[in-house]
């Protein structure tokens, strides 16, 4: 059992990279993240760790000076939200390219224009091809915990990856819940020992990051990367149950809920999954056979399980909380419906872009889901494929 | 350049990463030349203007004398035969050599 707590998502998290003690983090603040580095900076000026904390003067300078100090041989942090990630975006690629296991916290916000500070998903969405393991949180318990396991995947010597870990902004980032935090020595533990493979301050072996890598051998490298996100795999589980061992929680890719016998499902990430989880408890109750997938991670994507677990699924909603304009539905949408191609019968899968900009989810949009589900499902009939749902008409 | 000698990607090193120090001495770029700088050694006072100007420090030197031209990293700018006082280097192409 740790040790109950109070707190804000961003404090939490905090608190987590107070307990990882990494080498340097770099800063630079943007609303919703903001509290995360700024709580950070107490904890380094109070002397609670021993970080080396760079404050830049913009995100892309925030992720270089992560990403040298991680070639370095330092074990690297920090945090974003929405455009200061897209600020970082060729950093991004610059990270998992040169194999620099940094962990970031991306609390999840809208992009402008226009100008929105609330929580949605289109910034890690935006990055989801940029080579970075990525983890979604249903709340600060999650944000924490996903946290703490970024680093231990991260430098796994078959992954040596970046690793993102969202959560949505204002609705986890800013508000108070309960959790459970590890003790300090418990994620000391946990962690272990950071030992990177090519320190460029190991002047014993002098190395060379980032060279030129063209026609004859860009593409054996990015085929690493490729290798190195279906390594991740495994390993992502195996941090997961030793995870559970010291803190009782368990996590997977994905979490089902009553979903044994469902025959519609809904799948979704983030916050909305509580709320989800709750409508399907109300259905469930009325005799509706009905199920939730909140899925936690997002790259590299569990095709193979989704596909397992979905098998028997009449009808799917797929829940995006970010569009991808002009594409065949939302990014999340996309690629559930891709990996349940192959299934014979194949689930009904329909898509509900949501809650843009913060826009409230609340129990009756669910419920419409379900009902629409439960059409879907008599008729084998999707009408609109991808459905606006907290939008006015 | 033959691809069966190139390495598969379970071969090489993650990321790009070169392992060893100085190997670019290894990576001759004298192919990229055009126009080859040619001595007249008769002309050359040894000034070693050319030396000092040479981008690619192609010009090689012994007991301060100019001993030639490096061609294996010399990429034909034409900066020494420039430079050169007593106008003792010519470039010229490569295809009429």
């Amino acid at each position: 059992m740790g040790k109950p707590v109070a707190m804000t998502g961003n404090i939490a998290v905090a608190n987590a990279m107070r307990q990882i003690n990494p080498d340097v983090c770099a800063a630079y603040p943007i609303t919703p993240s903001t509290e995360v580095m700024q709580q950070f900076a107490s904890f380094v000026a109070d002397g609670k760790v021993d970080t080396e904390l760079v404050t830049v003067e913009s995100e892309h300078s925030a992720m270089s000076a992560c990403i040298g100090a991680a070639a370095a041989g330092g074990r690297v942090m920090t945090a974003t939200s929405a455009n200061g990630l897209a600020l970082m975006w060729e950093m991004l690629y610059i990270a998992s390219g040169n194999r620099l296991p940094i962990v970031m916290m991306v609390v999840n916000r809208a992009l402008s224009a226009p100008i929105n500070i609330h929580g949605d998903h289109s910034d890690g969405m935006g990055a989801r091809d940029s080579g970075w393991i990525q983890f979604y949180s249903e709340n600060a318990q999650e944000a924490y915990d996903n946290l703490i396991q970024a680093v231990v995947i991260g430098q796994n010597r078959d992954v040596r990856l970046p690793v993102m870990v969202g959560m949505d902004g204002f609705i986890i980032s800013h508000s108070i819940e309960n959790l459970e935090l590890l003790s300090d020595q418990q994620v000391k533990d946990f962690i272990g020992e950071y030992i990177p493979l090519y320190p460029l301050l190991n002047i014993k072996q002098p190395v060379t990051f980032g060279p030129l890598d063209l026609q004859d051998y860009y593409s054996e490298h990015k085929r690493q990367q490729a290798e190195a996100m279906k390594l991740a795999k495994p390993v992502i589980l195996k941090v997961a149950q030793d995870f559970a061992a010291v803190s009782g929680r368990k996590y997977g890719f994905f979490e089902t809920y009553r979903l044994e016998d469902a025959e519609i499902a809904i799948l979704t990430l983030g916050s909305s999954a509580g709320t989800a989880r709750f409508v399907v408890d109300e259905a469930r109750e009325r005799g509706v056979k009905v199920g939730l997938i909140k899925l936690r991670l997002f790259r590299p994507f569990p095709m193979e399980e989704l596909q397992a677990a979905l098998g028997q699924v009449k009808a799917l909603a797929v829940m995006d909380r970010c569009d991808s304009f002009g594409a065949a539905g939302g990014p999340v949408f996309s690629e559930v419906r891709s990996a349940l191609y192959d299934l014979s019968p194949r689930p009904a899968v329909i898509n509900y872009i949501y809650g843009l900009g913060g826009r409230d989810l609340g129990i009756a949009h669910i419920e419409q889901v379900i009902r629409d589900l439960q059409e879907i499902r008599q008729t084998g009939k999707v009408k609109e494929l991808i459905t606006y749902l907290t939008v006015r008409e | 350049m033959s691809t069966s000698k190139l390495k598969g990607w379970k071969e090489i090193p993650i990321g790009g990463m070169i392992l060893e120090a100085g190997n670019s001495a290894r990576y001759e770029t004298g192919g990229w030349r055009t126009f080859r700088p040619v001595m007249d050694r008769e002309s050359c006072k040894n000034c070693l203007f050319c030396w000092i100007y040479c981008p690619d420090s192609a010009i090689a030197v012994e007991n301060e004398k100019i001993k030639g031209i490096d061609l294996r990293y010399c990429k034909g700018c034409g900066v020494c035969a420039h430079e050169c006082p007593a106008n003792a280097i010519q470039m010229v192409e490569e295809a009429k050599l």
